[in-house]
């Protein structure tokens, strides 16, 4: 940690002998991120993988529980979160995936990074892509079902769970990757520490469905709390999982 | 060298005598001393190993969390074996948790299980550690296998009070605890009992752990002199 530090600090310092460690911060973050979305948008593995599971777990969700419309606003939450938390990891586990197939993982953990600016431009990464896909299956979750969303609350609640969820599985997707059987590894790692981001999601969406069982609780607040101490250990342990 | 072994050897000893003494009189407290419990009957006594072996799960997971601090902040295999004993254990005393806790639920809530909040965080609590172990499993380098359980031991316990609490406000029907009160209800012998039983599965939590880090140990050092030999071999080759 120490060591990287220093190093991005002197591969960038400028010329009047200035330390914008914060500019030099933010210019490391959008490099990897910019690199990321590019390769996205070229290839759209992740964002294609994510969307068509999603929907497919909302179909399948029909069948396997006959949702029928006077049901919606009971189970609807837990359905919408599901199908897209499971689709999630499908694109969480590309994170380094492709890094380590590609042979680029030596190459990021080499340049004059900070560990810290990587896992954040990593996290930005999969927030993005895991918003790009709720953008669409959100709409068509209300359409399917026939439920009387509101698209932009769901759509900031969504945002939410979803930094909690790219905080963790940035993480892990990265000790994932070195793991035998690493497709296994990631949801079982993720799920059950992610149980407090689903409760408060889930409870987010009953509320502003009317949901009869949902708890009257300030859960948007508590999911920014779940937020804050996710990033921030993620942030802080992410260095010792990447040190090779 | 002798001297030390012996030492060990001897205090070992004493350890496995006291598990074995405090949990004799322990077992005899909770069958013959301890009172039935007017309102639930006999079931009650398995309370006597539901609340100690709990408190041990959460002792284990606590020293997973310490040897993990411990493991990267001095690289030194030694806070990784005790680690990886001490989750071993929590999953086995977390397993009987809940075991003893159905089956004192069955007659009493008349349900083997509901998903109330301390079940439902225990639950998770033991998926985490499962998820500890297999990672461990999955991941073929020894000193990478310590750095990622590490990080999974320390993320793992910071989210335990978060699981929890997120999981109260969801819903809980658990019984208050009815030990940790101004004026406790449970009759002094009751107490009595519950605090030996305490002490003897504290106990038992020891000896495994000495004896299990110490295995984990010997396992590390014969990996190490067969890839020292494997080396030496073919250097002369």
């Amino acid at each position: 940690m120490q060591d990287s530090n220093t190093n991005s600090g002197q591969g960038l310092r400028t010329a009047d002998g200035a330390d914008p460690s914060v500019l030099v911060f933010g210019r490391q973050v959008y490099a990897v991120l910019a690199k990321d979305l590019l390769l996205e948008v070229r290839t759209k593995d992740a964002l294609t993988a994510m969307l068509v599971f999603s929907l497919l777990a909302l179909v399948t969700f029909n069948f396997a529980l006959d949702l029928r419309p006077e049901v919606m606003s009971a189970v609807g939450p837990g359905v919408l979160w599901v199908a897209l938390v499971f689709g999630s990891t499908l694109g969480l586990a590309r994170t380094f995936a492709a890094e380590r197939d590609h042979g680029t993982l030596e190459g990021l953990l080499m340049a004059p990074l900070d560990r810290s600016a990587l896992y954040l431009a990593k996290l930005l990464a999969n927030l993005i892509i895991i918003s790009a896909a709720a953008t669409v299956s959100v709409p068509a979750f209300a359409v399917l079902f026939d439920v009387a969303v509101d698209i932009p609350a769901v759509l900031g609640t969504l945002l939410l769970g979803a930094v909690g969820v790219a905080a963790v599985g940035t993480l892990f997707s990265a000790m994932a990757s070195h793991t035998r059987a690493r497709e296994v590894m990631l949801p079982i790692l993720l799920f059950p520490i992610l149980v407090p981001i689903l409760i408060g999601v889930v409870q987010a969406t009953g509320l502003a469905l009317g949901s009869p069982t949902a708890r009257d609780m300030p859960w948007l607040s508590l999911l920014v709390a779940f937020d804050g101490i996710y990033v921030a250990v993620g942030a802080l342990v992410f260095d010792f999982v990447l040190q090779e | 060298m002798t001297s030390s072994v012996v030492q060990g050897r001897a205090r070992l000893i004493a350890l496995v005598t006291a598990t074995v003494v405090v949990s004799a009189v322990a077992l005899a407290m909770m069958i013959f001393y301890a009172p039935t419990d007017r309102v639930q009957g006999v079931v009650q006594r398995i309370f006597y190993f539901h609340v100690p072996m709990a408190w041990v799960a959460y002792l284990a997971f606590f020293v997973v969390l310490v040897c993990s601090v411990g493991y990267l902040w001095r690289r030194d295999l030694r806070w990784d074996a005790m680690a990886r004993a001490s989750a071993e254990i929590g999953v086995l005393f977390t397993t009987l948790v809940l075991i003893t806790g159905s089956l004192w639920a069955k007659p009493i809530w008349n349900t083997w299980w509901t998903w109330d909040a301390r079940l439902t965080s225990t639950l998770v609590l033991w998926f985490i550690y499962v998820a500890y172990l297999m990672l461990r499993a999955y991941t073929p380098d020894l000193e990478r296998a310590a750095r990622f359980s590490a990080v999974l031991g320390i993320v793992g316990f910071i989210d335990v009070p978060i699981i929890h609490f997120s999981v109260e406000w969801w819903r809980t029907l658990h019984p208050e605890p009815v030990v940790v009160r101004p004026d406790p209800q449970a009759p002094p012998e009751m107490l009595v009992t519950l605090a030996v039983s305490l002490v003897a599965m504290t106990l038992v939590y020891a000896t495994f752990l000495v004896l299990r880090t110490a295995l984990e140990r010997t396992r590390d050092e014969n990996r190490e002199r067969e890839q020292r030999r494997a080396l030496e071999e073919a250097s002369y080759a």
